[in-house]
């Protein structure tokens, strides 16, 4: 099975009203707890998992994600340690990477994909490619039956939606306000779904700011397929003593909200 | 009209998340109006000559001719209003924000002189500014911190990694990032998602225009050598803009050499050579580690303490049509003692990395120098390191 198969698997097989996925950032606190962090994912019903690859400057995240990553990164985790949390992860749920472009161009294109797909990964988000900057990362992801997810914002036009939606693998990530990672309060989510489930053919899933129980059955009323939770997670890792249940624990409330 | 370039060679390009593409799109089409419309040229001009005191003077510096055994002219940014070349820049896009009907004002700022001039276009134009700054940034050149409060700017401390300017750039990413609807972003240098790099450049290009005229009008000549300091490389690609197609003229730009190169403390990704990479939005030459994390540069002047260069600049340097060499922590700062001592000007540290240059050759004629600022925000940092009460 390839990576675009088996996010689409999951997809198609989640017991919920949208999929969902988990953000944790590999390393974080260290690989082995990161590891641990991702398996109470999946005990607690998790359907994919999006897993950071730490990196120093990262543009797109707010605090919490951007200090758990400078956390990582500081505990010497490299991107080869994350890629093993993946390997140890992907026989259980599809893993989808998550990192900026120059971790990927460090290693060169083609042998990041490659040892991307070699680990079991499914899939790769890299949110500082835009669509006119993906050409050979999408050549060499599809090569590999690499799932290369892009995004789309608010900000994105109908018709650059339509373009970007058309050139999506796996899912289209939707974020779901305009600006960086974090819990936020009080979003529009329909608006920004319906644009984005009209733009494309594979399934949508939300993200940025998702939090709670609440918002991702809202982000399912909405018609998201699937529910991306990110700083919240994150949040939780960092500040208790037994990281992996007490993010398995958020998880599992997500969970209950989605169900029925 | 030529379009805006997205790349110079393989370096440049627009990475930067999705929410910030449209902007960089409706960006690059106000500043090709803006450009090609009388009326903004017209403003600008007004404003550079009566409000800033451009043209700028070519000095010839004489004693430091002496010392060297050639002749030295100085292009005198330093004599520009606020007191560096930045506020070229910064005057030219703040006039472009309140075309495009933004309401309010980021930038980033590493000695401040960036932030300063921002926070004075700013207060010229009455918008909103708030300048994003390193907290080590903020210490060590507490002046401008004060002179951008005084003119109505809010400062944003930064407190992440080596509290430079690396991280005060990120962090006015991702205001933009959140902001973007109502927010302009006023990047002080040629780095950046394009189309900042060549929009930059042009702003900053009549430092070689003023000075090639007047070099050529009264040495009948062209300079052998132009000579610029580079922390993303803003001075140094407005002067060497003009003398491009001039294959007689060498362009020589000087990086922060910090504690020496050898050492890994320093800001000279050019000069060191190392892959190239992506930070903050384009493809250039930075300094990172073989996992593609981005290194902290070191330079006692806070301009040019940043791990990347403009993305033309790498481009330069592949082609040959410009070197790239990076001087010391210790020889800038003799060169600002000496420059003072000799000539009675005070450079800012980051210029004085060009004056440093110069006197460190021994072969060459008529040497142009761009002298980007001025010293009084370094007086504390600097006679310390000196040993001056
Ligand atoms: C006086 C002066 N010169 C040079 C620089 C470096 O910038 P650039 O390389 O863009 O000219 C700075 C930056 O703060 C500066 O203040």
């Amino acid at each position: 099975m390839t990576g675009v198969e088996h996010i689409a698997a999951a997809f198609a097989g989640a017991d919920k009203r949208a999929a969902l996925m988990p953000y944790l950032m590999g390393g974080f606190p260290d690989p082995a707890t990161s590891r641990a962090i991702g398996d109470a994912c999946i005990d607690a019903g998790a359907d994919l998992l999006e897993l950071g690859i730490p990196f120093s400057d990262p543009l797109a995240d707010g605090p919490v994600i951007a200090a758990a990553g400078t956390a990582a990164l500081r505990a010497g985790t490299t991107t080869d340690d994350v890629l093993a949390v993946a390997e140890a992860l992907a026989p259980r749920a599809p893993v989808v990477l998550m990192t900026y472009v120059n971790i990927v161009l460090a290693r060169g294109v083609d042998r990041f994909v490659r040892q991307a797909a070699d680990a079991g990964a499914a899939g790769l988000i890299v949110p500082d490619v835009p669509m006119e900057e993906a050409g050979p990362l999408l050549e060499a992801c599809d090569a590999a039956g690499l799932a290369l997810v892009p995004l789309v914002a608010p900000t994105t036009p109908d018709e650059r939606l339509r373009e970007i939606g058309a050139r999506a693998r796996g899912f289209l990530y939707t974020v779901s306000v305009t600006g960086i990672t974090g819990e936020r309060v009080g979003v529009d989510y329909a608006t920004i779904v319906g644009r984005a489930s009209a733009a494309t053919e594979v399934p949508v899933a939300l993200g940025f700011g998702i939090s709670n129980a609440e918002q991702a059955a809202r982000a399912a009323d909405a018609g998201a397929d699937g529910v991306i939770v990110g700083s919240r997670l994150v949040r939780e890792a960092a500040e208790s003593d037994d990281p992996a249940a007490a993010v398995g624990r958020v998880v599992g409330e997500l969970a209950d909200g989605l169900v029925g | 009209m030529s379009a805006v370039e997205h790349r110079f060679g393989s370096y440049g390009g627009r990475y930067v998340p999705e929410t910030l593409m449209p902007a960089l799109a409706e960006l690059e089409a106000a500043w090709l109006a803006a450009r090609g419309d009388g009326a903004y040229h017209a403003e600008l001009d007004a404003l550079l000559r009566d409000y800033c005191g451009r043209p700028t003077p070519i000095y010839e510096a004489h004693r430091l001719s002496e010392r060297v055994g050639r002749t030295v002219l100085l292009k005198r940014e330093d004599l520009m209003h606020t007191g560096s070349h930045k506020l070229n820049n910064a005057l030219g896009q703040t006039l472009l924000a309140r075309r495009m009907g933004k309401r309010r004002i980021i930038a980033e700022t590493g000695a401040g002189s960036h932030g300063v001039a921002t926070a004075t276009a700013c207060a010229l134009l009455g918008i909103e500014c708030v300048v994003f700054m390193g907290t080590e940034d903020m210490r060590r050149q507490r002046q401008n911190v004060l002179r951008m409060r005084l003119l109505g700017a809010h400062v944003e401390p930064v407190d992440a990694g080596a509290r430079t300017l690396k991280e005060a750039t990120s962090e006015a990413i991702r205001d933009w990032v959140t902001n973007v609807e109502t927010t302009y972003y006023v990047i002080g240098s040629v780095v950046g998602p394009a189309p900042y790099p060549a929009m930059v450049r042009d702003l900053q290009r009549r430092i070689g225009d003023e000075a090639r005229a007047e070099v050529l009008e009264r040495h009948g000549r062209l300079p052998g050598r132009v000579v610029a300091c580079v922390g993303g490389g803003s001075n140094a690609l407005g002067a060497f803009a003009a003398f491009l197609d001039d294959d007689g003229v060498e362009l020589v730009g000087v990086e922060a050499g910090g504690d020496g190169l050898t050492t890994g403390r320093h800001g000279a990704p050019l000069t060191v050579g190392g892959p190239a990479g992506v930070l903050h939005g384009a493809m250039s030459a930075i300094m990172q580690t073989e996992d593609g994390q981005i290194l902290e540069a070191h330079s006692i002047s806070a301009g040019l303490d940043y791990p990347g260069a403009g993305p033309q600049h790498a481009h330069l340097r592949d082609t040959g049509r410009a070197r790239y060499d990076a001087v010391t922590d210790e020889q800038a700062l003799q060169a600002f003692r000496t420059l003072s001592e000799l000539e009675g000007i005070i450079p800012a540290l980051e210029s004085a990395h060009a004056v440093a240059w110069v006197l460190a050759q021994s072969d060459g004629e008529l040497d142009l120098v761009c002298l980007s600022g001025r010293g009084d925000k370094d007086l504390a940092e600097a006679l310390d390191r000196l040993g001056i009460e």
